[in-house]
């Protein structure tokens, strides 16, 4: 398959936008940030969502994509807030669905595009919400083009 | 672990945790969510073994403590993933005899 990808890739590259390298999650992050949201996934970056969206995911923890994620008031409000306050204000990461999700985003699915639907299904990547399956530096907020190896298919090229 | 093994002796006197028992909570299939439907579903059958979430794919460290020390050291985490890991994957919340029962079959073995 890979030398079928490889000239896509190259094209792809030549018409991509400006990227993303660096996502991190911002300074300032309560300790509950990594402990609540970054035990059963990654600690999402807040810029991958819209202010709205998240205040949509944070009023409905107790439906959490299939999980019951209820945190007590005061913390829920605290994580809400800290979201809130470094959210994507990119239009292009808005309208992310109901319930939002920041792989739906016209963004992603951009940045995403060239990733073959057989990479999603890879039992080693089993969600596209599972970044540090193809982003091996995704805790520290790193998404380079570079660090890119995809299982199945290695390297980014 | 002492402390749900006291509770559960309060509950029913000559109480004495077992990890035999705490290896069969472990290992059974509840079935209650399809994704989940064992501990075993993310904590692998071995739990001293790095695991993996099994809808997200994310890393999870060994839950047994002679792999990861921290494990069972913080009653209200400890308190926090019984509540939200029973209600999920065995369907209701697990009584005090059962979490003494599975701590001391991740600390000791069977």
């Amino acid at each position: 398959m890979r030398h079928i990808l490889i000239p896509f890739f190259s094209a792809a590259i030549l018409a991509l936008p400006a990227h993303a390298d660096r996502l991190p999650v911002p300074a300032g992050a309560p300790p509950a940030f990594a402990a609540e949201c970054g035990s059963c996934h990654l600690p999402f970056p807040p810029a991958l969502l819209t202010a709205p969206d998240w205040k949509r995911v944070m009023a409905s923890l107790d439906k959490h994509y299939g999980d019951n994620a209820s945190l007590d008031e005061k913390t829920r409000r605290e994580l809400e807030d800290f979201l809130v306050r470094h959210a994507a204000t990119d239009r292009r990461k808005a309208g992310a669905g109901d319930p939002p999700r920041l792989t739906e985003s016209a963004w992603f699915r951009r940045e995403h595009r060239e990733v073959p639907q057989a990479v999603w299904r890879d039992a080693r990547v089993k969600s596209a919400a599972n970044c540090a399956a193809c982003h091996p530096r995704a805790e520290a907020g790193s998404y380079s083009e570079r660090e890119i190896v995809v299982p199945g298919l290695g390297k980014h090229k | 672990m002492e402390t749900y093994a006291a509770e559960a002796a309060k509950q029913a006197p000559g109480y004495q945790p077992s990890g035999e028992r705490g290896a069969a909570l472990y290992s059974k299939r509840f079935g209650v969510s399809e994704k989940m439907p064992a501990c075993t579903a993310c904590h692998t059958e071995t739990p001293d073994q790095a695991g993996r979430h099994a809808v997200t794919g994310k890393a999870i460290k060994p839950l047994g403590p002679r792999a990861e020390a921290a494990r069972f050291t913080d009653a209200a985490k400890t308190e926090k993933w019984f509540r939200r890991n029973c209600s999920e994957v065995v369907g209701r919340e697990c009584s005090a005899a059962e979490k003494a029962d599975f701590i001391l079959f991740l600390t000791e073995g069977k």
